[in-house]
């Protein structure tokens, strides 16, 4: 064995293409997914899990509506808002919506200037952003009042099966959680991107590493997560 | 055995990450208290989980004396009872376990294994053990609130859990342990990023996936598993404390208690039973597969021989964690269930026994005409593989519908599961413990010590459970407080407890010497070297033992062969570890 010699580093080596390329990227040393940065793969593995999350609070508000033996409020008339004279269905809940994905819009705009370096539109779109989603959530404070000063309780409510207000308030309210979370920390980024952390390689105040620009994608990840997880709880629970 | 290859070598390539800078701690707080190094944080989370782990033993013996002694002890009354298995049961699955497989030894071994310096958030890896710790302690404090910790058994089922007949359902003790469990999702979800994206992304120059060690692969699996299968857990965690705290009725049907009809009402019971168990069949195998993987180090290493099918055993790790996520229901059978569910969920336990064989299998064939050295980590794997598979028997009872009615809620289900998850991946652990020992301490634990250790438990284990079998054929239900005068039950059953309860406290008093062995070592213990036990894996290869912060020197490993080089005919030694360049070798196509 000591005869043999040590193997100089060579050149990168060459990978296959195609499916065997992919295979072989997956099993090779150093990295499974080549070009993915550890912030990265932790935020798609930590959405994963999160994604569990929430599939067992909407499955079990399903099997709730499901089995229930009580009518379940009808939430076209429950969720309607009265304006000039006609209650118009869903109608903040449109806007809700309509405001988080516009805020995506935004976040994804970010990204790409956080990539040019481009400090100051960087930080601005992600303080809009931010303000989306404070709109958003701030609209829930209302929607919440409005449903609480009706008679909804977390256990009973005064049209139909008391798990409507359980549920309500418990998905819709782990949703604004994260929300909440998200716009703290594009509050955060951005003032770090405003700051030029990223240019200076500031070191982070608890892990005592150097950021990267990168942070405002994997921030933007986490974002539109938020975002698809609102399409989902829309389409269950106010739409069916 | 014949089967050498003689490659041309190969090519490693270039390194794709720059080396990290290490967090430097300051002061002997950031050294030793809130330490970012994961070889500390491991030794953190298993001093935890060991002390908290005692406490379950010590309420099993409490447990097991009202059983074979009813009435002898006053301060034992059924509600104490209730508490004590509750805890008991929870303790050993949860924090024991899950803790010290994933939190201890996958933080010391993950980075080491695969030449890394540290997990790659140690930060995150640092508040992880922190909000474990927090999660013990108020697991901890429910034992002193008013009325106690929860009675409700360690699957919580609803309603009684919070209701006022079972203890601690209308004081704190349910509220405290539903929060614990919340905390421990939440900080075992930060350890679990680490060790995944670790094992995915840092792993140093020419290490394959498929050239880590089985030890990783095991842990790696469960990981990914728990990070699915907590967030159950977690969910219905939330939703029995709004039951118990808000009055919601997520769980609670319609209910009088004490002549008193509740304002529930609408709720599933069965919904909470599936989010349970969702989690808590995953969690069988979050337990099983770092102890398969761990095991199967261990025979290798001290069989002097390759590991038998090291890609099937890959792969078994992988399908079995796989398809552990679609059986869950085989814990509900007498739940009311539809019967073409029962159908479909006793199939699919079933084929877990295929992949579960082949790993037997292997174990069995890598030892087959091997170099066994009866060591004492040796000595725990060959005592799990023979544990394992009689738990793993009685599974196949208890996966058949037919078979597992009339034995549901016996001591049989209790010596099954005990057998399965519970005596083989603490045999596993003891033997790890004892692997590993020379490279956290730097001394080889006491041999003495270590076989009294070793044979009390390993026969003592038998000697508890085997005879609960008999007892849950006979019909003896499990979770009862004490049996009084019945037709079925024979005096014999009775002599049987007696004797089942003085065993149990016999092997508990024998892990009083192992603890003492852990602390007696650390000063007394014979000086281990580097690599006692001539092992091929990367933490042995380590500059210093034990391994400094950032565990290599300037330079990280360079890995040129698979981890199990044993008894390769023409090396100088009969080991090759992992760093060694070099084209002979017993590895595989693939594996090389």
């Amino acid at each position: 064995m000591s005869a043999e010699t040590h193997p100089s580093v060579r050149e990168p080596l060459r990978r296959p293409a195609g499916l065997a390329g992919f295979a072989s990227d997956w099993a090779s040393d150093q990295r499974t997914f080549k070009n993915v940065s550890w912030g990265k793969a932790m935020m798609w593995i930590f959405l994963l899990s999160d994604t569990f999350v929430f599939g067992c609070f909407l499955i079990a508000y399903m099997s709730a509506r499901m089995s229930t033996a009580v009518p379940w409020p009808n939430p076209s008339e429950v969720f309607a808002l009265h304006i000039g004279g006609a209650d118009v269905p869903l109608i903040l809940i449109a806007i809700m919506t309509f405001v988080l994905i516009t805020s995506s819009g935004t976040m994804a705009m970010a990204v790409n200037y956080g990539y040019r370096h481009d400090r100051k539109k960087t930080a601005l779109l992600m303080v809009i952003t931010a303000l989306f989603g404070a709109t958003f959530v701030g609209m829930q404070a209302f929607e919440w009042t409005k449903l609480i000063t009706e008679g909804v309780r977390p256990w009973g409510n005064p049209w139909g099966a008391p798990q409507f207000g359980s549920t309500f308030f418990m998905i819709t309210g782990f949703h604004g959680t994260h929300v909440t979370i998200g716009v703290i920390f594009l509050l955060i980024i951005a003032r770090k991107v405003w700051r030029g952390d990223f240019e200076t390689g500031k070191r982070g105040f608890f892990t005592s590493r150097k950021g990267q620009y990168e942070i405002v994608e994997i921030t933007g990840l986490y974002w539109h997560f938020v975002d698809l997880v609102w399409v989902f709880i829309f389409a269950f629970f106010y739409l069916w | 055995m014949v089967d050498i290859r003689h490659g041309t070598g190969e090519q490693i390539g270039p390194a794709e990450v720059e080396d990290v800078e290490l967090y430097h701690p300051h002061s002997w707080w950031t050294r030793y208290v809130f330490s970012q190094d994961a070889k500390i944080i491991a030794v953190q989370y298993a001093s935890t989980a060991i002390a908290i782990g005692m406490v379950a033993l010590v309420l099993s013996w409490l447990m097991r004396l009202q059983l074979g002694f009813p009435g002898a002890f006053a301060f034992i009354d059924a509600e104490r009872y209730y508490q004590f298995i509750t805890m008991h049961g929870m303790i050993m699955v949860i924090y024991l376990l899950t803790a010290l497989f994933l939190g201890g030894f996958g933080n010391y071994l993950i980075p080491l294994m695969l030449g890394a310096r540290d997990m790659v958030f140690p930060y995150a890896n640092m508040l992880s053990y922190w909000l474990y710790l927090l999660a013990v302690l108020v697991l901890v404090a429910s034992f002193f609130a008013p009325g106690g910790p929860t009675g409700a058994g360690w699957t919580l089922y609803p309603p009684q859990a919070v209701l006022s007949g079972t203890p601690g359902g209308k004081d704190w003790g349910i509220i405290l342990m539903l929060s614990s469990l919340i905390l421990f999702v939440i900080g075992f979800t930060m350890g679990g990023l680490n060790y995944v994206v670790t094992v995915l992304q840092g792993r140093t120059r020419g290490m394959t996936l498929m050239r880590m060690p089985l030890t990783v692969w095991g842990i790696f699996t469960a990981t990914v598993m728990a990070l699915l299968a907590f967030p159950a857990l977690f969910v219905a965690c939330v939703m029995m404390l709004f039951d118990r705290v808000l009055g919601t009725s997520f769980f609670m049907p319609a209910i009088v208690e004490m002549g008193e009809q509740l304002q529930h009402g609408g709720g599933s019971p069965i919904l909470f039973q599936h989010l349970f168990w969702f989690f808590g069949h995953p969690e069988v195998y979050i337990v099983a597969l770092p102890a398969f993987g761990i095991v199967s180090d261990l025979i290798s290493t001290h069989a002097r021989k390759n590991i038998f099918g090291y890609r099937m055993m890959v792969w078994a790790i992988v399908i079995i964690g796989a398809l552990s996520f679609i059986v869950w229901a085989h814990h509900m059978y007498v739940s009311g269930m539809n019967p073409y569910f029962g159908f479909f969920f006793a199939t699919t336990t079933l084929i877990i026994a295929v992949p579960t064989a082949i790993k037997v299998y292997n174990w069995v064939l890598t030892l087959w005409r091997g170099d066994i050295h009866l060591t004492l980590p040796m000595l725990f794997a060959l005592a799990f593989i023979v544990t394992f598979v009689n738990g793993g028997l009685t599974g196949l009872f208890l996966g058949n519908v037919v078979v597992d009615v009339p034995l549901s809620d016996t001591m049989f289900v209790v010596a099954h599961f005990h057998m399965v998850m519970g005596v083989a991946p603490i045999l596993v652990i003891f033997g790890a413990i004892y692997h590993w020992y020379p490279k956290i301490t730097g001394r080889m634990l006491n041999e003495a010590m270590g076989q009294l250790h070793f044979w009390v438990t390993f026969v003592g284990a038998y000697l508890i459970f085997f005879p609960m079998h008999y007892l849950g054929l006979i019909g003896m239900p499990r979770r009862y407080y004490e049996m009084g005068e019945t037709a079925f039950v024979p005096a014999s059953a009775h002599t049987l407890n007696e004797f089942i309860t003085i065993m149990a406290l016999i092997v508990g008093a024998a892990q009083i010497v192992f603890l003492f062995n852990l602390i007696w070592s650390i000063r007394h213990g014979r000086e281990a070297g580097g690599n006692p036990w001539r092992a091929t894996t990367l933490e042995w290869q380590t500059p210093e033992t034990p391994p400094r912060h950032g565990n290599w020197g300037k330079e990280l490993p360079i890995v040129y062969r698979w981890p199990y080089d044993y008894s390769v005919p023409g090396a100088a030694e009969d080991f090759i570890p992992q760093t060694q360049p070099g084209t002979t070798s017993h590895a595989p196509e693939g594996a090389s």
